[in-house]
């Protein structure tokens, strides 16, 4: 069984990246350009792990992963941050919203999937 | 596709042959993309003799050759009975008026004997790549490449 | 999908944030201060530091960091964004575009002038805001406060399930791991919110055993009675011995994630002879993590013992994973029992959500594909191909069956109809607002008004009009012309203003809206007017008119557009260089339309240039000229004319003029000027079509005969032949033939006399 990611990031960018890594990873890689639209597809999504950005139009980071505890089934899922290296602040603010970890931005494809390894069973 | 792969194991080549006037020539079957019957050309303003003009093809501007003309003979009087060979050069799709199209050739490559050293312009020289005697005919392979040099091309 | 593609959608994706950043900045500018407006900003340029950095495009990245951090002061509102703020910001946006495009093509970017604005960025981070209040706190870096913990939700009792848990299966003894490697001991104890946060101290547990050889000892002293169990709580703590090479960084990089949720003490055991099991206040459990792993753990033991060894081995392990792990195990099920009657409501309430989360979606715009530009090129060629096509069969239809089946015509007349609304349909695909062309204006405006020392304020109106993406690529470059002769030329100095009464700011409106199947595009200045007495001054220095010419106000400001005029006194870096007005003129005719200028001494110029929607097709006019079908664009006739024997001169050897309204213009014959006849037609026998060209100049096309005027799809002589000139493309009829499109400047600019011979063509230009 292949694990399932959701990846919530709206650059387009990164979410092509994220879906190369994955995807070369081995992963399945359902993907979210919002908050919003990352709780409005979680159940269908039914992932394993989910990667997630800050810095998002209509429901940020924050609001996303509060979304995602409130949720019964999902509120012990590991979430990990797509954050960058200077955000001491909101890596913080991400911890308290519920954050499981984060990934410094520019992300390394490896440092990425270790990181998914080390919060998943 | 599966012409490549006959080409490559056996080293033989398959060439169309054409009349034009009383001359027989052939071309590489793998420059032409179609044969099709005359249409008259729309005539463009300071082209050489040889330009016949353009035509539609399948909404396509397609340049017409009078090769008859292009190889330093009689031009032509292009009727329905003529034929053009739709040729790729390089990039560009170009049509070339010939009388008819007579045979399609297997041969291999040891069956091209060098041209005769008889051509008396340079140009004749640029464009034959040998000749080929079938059942007492002489046809002679072109390369369209020389006929229509680049430079030309784009020089305009 | 490699990196190449996903740079190229980088830099897709860096104009769309550039043109959202600016857009921003300049709402902001407008004084609107909607915390969303600000937080676009902010994510745009985060966008494309986030993207850069993947790239190692290290000075993308470095400036975008200190324009993000001086964003974020106005996020969290320690900066204003006043004017002089803004000033700097849009200035810093400008670099950003030039930066990435430098990164896109290689280019090289002024870097000093990248310096100096990461200097006032900084400066404006720093609070020395010009003209802020002092009041204003310096923003300092933000030290992270360490996170209060937060309470676990209150967990209703009710309806807990009991669950199977034994304690007494513990065993003892595990062997000591082998200490040839550095050994330490890691005490961890987890707090209730490691859990809350998703992360597992099995996960943990089994990532420490990769490192090496372990023993874990689990105190669960703290674990009370199971009623008093706090199913959100952790009670558990972990002493761990761990024989690794890798180091006390590996260890701490497995906590990496855990570390604000848990104590963690890690110590590197120096004599291995005090150690104990026995000392340890804690039971040791033998922790198999294979459990996590797919295989079944393999269990060795006494063959007779074995099978209730597994079990009791099975509980432990059931035991130690879900005490890990009460926050997912027990909580569900404790929460699932609670809640089950509710879970009947939630479809409904579900349903009602998705609903609105749907609205919401639509709200924030219509859902839109990316379609590669090739394709939708390619449909469009396709449906050229359909339209030339229905033409022909009707053409055919009509001539072999003139009295007509009434079935067969109304059948042609029907898909006449359906293609023409899938041209329509097709065109709409490649139909783009004009927004972007309308931001890069501001930038230009904002770059000469601070070289020309001005105050200028561009408005944009109809920024979503819609046109062809064709004429939008080439909109920019006479646009951005225009602009620069309007701030440079248009408007006054401010102190002129001052003294003309009107405010120092002068106002630049530029519009855009659709009129009659076309697009419109205005340029507007509330400057000082042209100088109708210098312009035609100038006009007569240069010879352009006589001294005496009797020429409207109008016609006087149309001047401006000949060729080599300019107005200015001296040539200035801005809109000199020679290139004139004539040039925007001649671009604007080249894309097939048509520019004009009326202005008001006093209160400002307004020019106004209307193009069509689409360069795919053209309106022409199909001539015939020595027994050639010709198309002319219809906007570069004035009027067509039958000439009449006493208005045609013959001027030199064999120039010919017509005089239309007592002013002469040159005949020139199109058959003859394209070599398609040897001599001159006679006049009389033929129409002449007025035309402008280059310049303003007229001159009278001779052919031999209208055949009507059409829409005609333009097909490129370039693809398999090669640029003629005289000729702009090709078109195929009706007929199924191809006719040739005339390029009326080149023409005309061969009847002055320039050789229209392939060797002087304008091939490079085309």
């Amino acid at each position: 069984m292949k694990k399932r990611v959701l990846t919530v990031d709206d650059s387009r960018t990164i979410r092509n990246m994220l879906l190369v890594t994955l995807n070369n990873a081995g992963f399945e890689t359902i993907q979210a350009e919002d908050g919003v639209e990352g709780l409005e597809v979680l159940e269908e999504a039914n992932p394993d792990v989910i990667v997630t950005d800050i810095n998002m139009p209509r429901l940020d980071g924050f609001g996303f992963i509060e979304g995602v505890r409130k949720n019964d089934r999902y509120r012990a899922i590991p979430i990990l941050v797509l954050t960058t290296e200077s955000d001491a602040e909101k890596k913080n603010r991400a911890r308290q919203a519920g954050a499981t970890g984060w990934i410094v931005k520019p992300f390394d494809p490896t440092k990425l999937i270790d990181a998914i390894e080390r919060v998943t069973a | 596709m599966t012409y490549v792969a006959k080409s490559l194991t056996t080293d033989g080549r398959e060439l169309i042959a054409f009349r034009v006037g009383d001359q027989e020539f052939c071309v590489n079957v793998m420059s032409v993309r179609e044969i099709r019957g005359w249409t008259p050309a729309t005539a463009m303003p300071h082209a050489p003799t040889y330009m016949l003009g353009i035509i539609n093809l399948r909404g396509a501007v397609l340049p017409i050759i009078d090769l008859s003309a292009r190889l330093g003979m009689k031009p032509a009087e292009p009727t329905v009975r003529h034929v053009i060979i739709v040729a790729q050069v390089k990039s560009q799709a170009v049509g070339l008026l010939v009388d008819a199209v007579s045979d399609i050739l297997t041969i291999t490559n040891d069956k091209i004997q060098p041209t005769p050293d008889v051509v008396s312009s340079e140009f004749e020289k640029s464009f034959a790549r040998g000749v080929l005697a079938i059942e007492g005919r002489m046809i002679c392979l072109i390369e369209l490449e020389a006929i229509f040099p680049q430079e030309e091309r784009e020089a305009a | 999908m490699d990196m190449n593609e996903i740079k190229e959608i980088f830099f897709q994706e860096c104009e769309e944030q550039l043109a959202e950043l600016e857009s921003g900045l300049l709402k902001l500018n407008d004084g609107d201060r909607d915390p969303e407006t600000v937080n676009a900003v902010f994510r745009a340029v985060h966008s494309i530091k986030g993207g850069a950095g993947a790239f190692g495009l290290d000075d993308l990245v470095s400036f975008a960091h200190v324009f993000e951090t001086t964003l974020d002061c106005v996020r969290s509102n320690r900066l204003d964004p006043g004017p002089e703020v803004l000033k700097v910001m849009l200035k810093s946006a400008d670099v950003l575009a030039d930066l990435t495009n430098a990164a896109r093509d290689g280019g090289s970017v002024d870097e000093a002038r990248s310096r100096q604005l990461i200097k006032e960025l900084e400066a404006l981070a720093n609070g020395e805001v010009p003209q802020a209040s002092a009041a204003a706190p310096a923003p300092v870096e933000v030290v992270a406060k360490p996170v209060a913990a937060v309470a676990p939700p209150p967990v209703s009792n009710e309806g807990f399930q009991p669950v199977a848990f034994s304690f007494d299966d513990f065993d003892a003894a595990e062997e000591p791991p082998l200490m040839e490697m550095p050994t330490y001991e890691i005490v961890f104890k987890p707090k209730s919110d490691l859990y809350a946060k998703g992360n597992e101290a099995t996960l943990l547990l089994r990532d420490l055993s990769r490192l090496g050889e372990m023993s874990i000892h689990c105190d669960m002293g703290a674990l009370p009675t199971l009623e008093r169990l706090s199913p959100e709580s952790a009670y558990f703590s972990w002493k761990i011995q761990l024989a690794t090479d890798k180091g006390e960084d590996a260890i701490r990089t497995v906590f990496e994630f855990a570390e604000w949720d848990c104590d963690l003490e890690i110590s590197l055991v120096e004599d291995e002879a005090t150690q104990s099991g026995e000392e340890l206040p804690m039971q040791p459990v033998p922790f198999d993590l294979s459990i996590l792993d797919d295989e079944p753990a393999v269990s060795v033991g006494v063959v007779e013992e074995e099978e209730q060894l597994a079990s009791r081995q099975q509980d432990i392990r059931n035991a130690a994973v879900s005490a890990a792990g009460t926050a997912s195990n027990v909580l569900q099920m404790a929460q699932s029992a609670a809640r089950a009657p509710a879970e009947k409501a939630a479809p409904a309430a579900s349903a009602a959500q998705s609903a609105a989360a749907q609205q919401a979606a639509a709200s924030a715009g219509t859902p839109t594909i990316r379609v590669d530009l090739d394709r939708v090129d390619r449909l469009i060629n396709l449906v050229g191909e359909l339209v030339i096509n229905q033409a022909m069969l009707s053409q055919s239809v009509v001539e072999n069956d003139a009295n007509g089946t009434s079935s067969i015509n109304m059948g042609l007349e029907e898909l006449q109809q359906l293609t023409r609304e899938i041209q329509d349909s097709v065109m709409a695909i490649r139909a783009q607002p004009v927004k972007p062309v309308f931001q890069r204006m501001s930038r230009i405006v904002r770059e000469i008004a601070d070289m020309t020392g001005k105050s200028v304020r561009l408005i944009t109106e109809g920024e979503n009009t819609e046109v062809d993406k064709t004429v939008i690529d080439k909109l920019a470059e006479p646009l951005t012309h225009m602009i620069r002769n309007a701030v440079d030329h248009g408007l006054e100095t401010p102190e002129k203003r001052l003294a003309a009464g009107k405010s120092a700011e002068g106002t630049v409106r530029l519009t855009a809206k659709h009129r009659s199947g076309r697009i419109v595009i205005e340029l507007a200045d509330d400057g000082a007017g042209i100088n109708r007495e210098k312009v035609r001054q100038k006009a007569i220095d240069n010879d352009l008119i006589a001294a005496d010419a009797n020429l409207s106000d109008e016609e006087i400001d149309n001047l401006i557009f000949h060729a080599g005029f300019s107005t200015a006194d001296k040539i200035s870096d801005i809109s000199g260089r020679g290139v004139g007005m004539d040039v925007v003129k001649r671009s604007i005719q080249a894309l097939g339309g048509r520019i004009n200028i009326s202005s008001k001494p006093g209160h400002g110029s307004v020019f106004t240039m209307s193009l069509p929607l689409t360069l795919a097709v053209l309106d022409g006019m199909v001539v015939t000229v020595a027994n050639q079908t010709l198309v002319v664009p219809l906007t570069a006739i004035v009027e067509t004319l039958q000439p009449e024997a006493s208005a045609i001169h013959s001027f030199g050897s064999n120039q010919r003029l017509i005089s239309i309204r007592n002013s002469f213009c040159p005949l020139v014959d199109v058959g003859r000027i394209l070599n398609f006849r040897a001599i001159q037609a006679n006049p009389v026998e033929g129409v002449a079509l007025l035309v402008e060209s280059e310049g303003g100049g007229q001159r009278a096309l001779m052919v031999d005969a209208i055949q009507g005027q059409r829409q005609v799809v333009i097909k490129s002589l370039e693809a398999n032949y090669t640029h003629v000139p005289g000729i702009a493309a090709a078109t195929i009829l009706g007929d199924g033939r191809v006719a040739l499109i005339l390029d009326v400047d080149t023409i005309v600019a061969a009847s002055r006399g320039q050789s229209l011979k392939p060797e002087m063509s304008l091939a490079a230009a085309g």
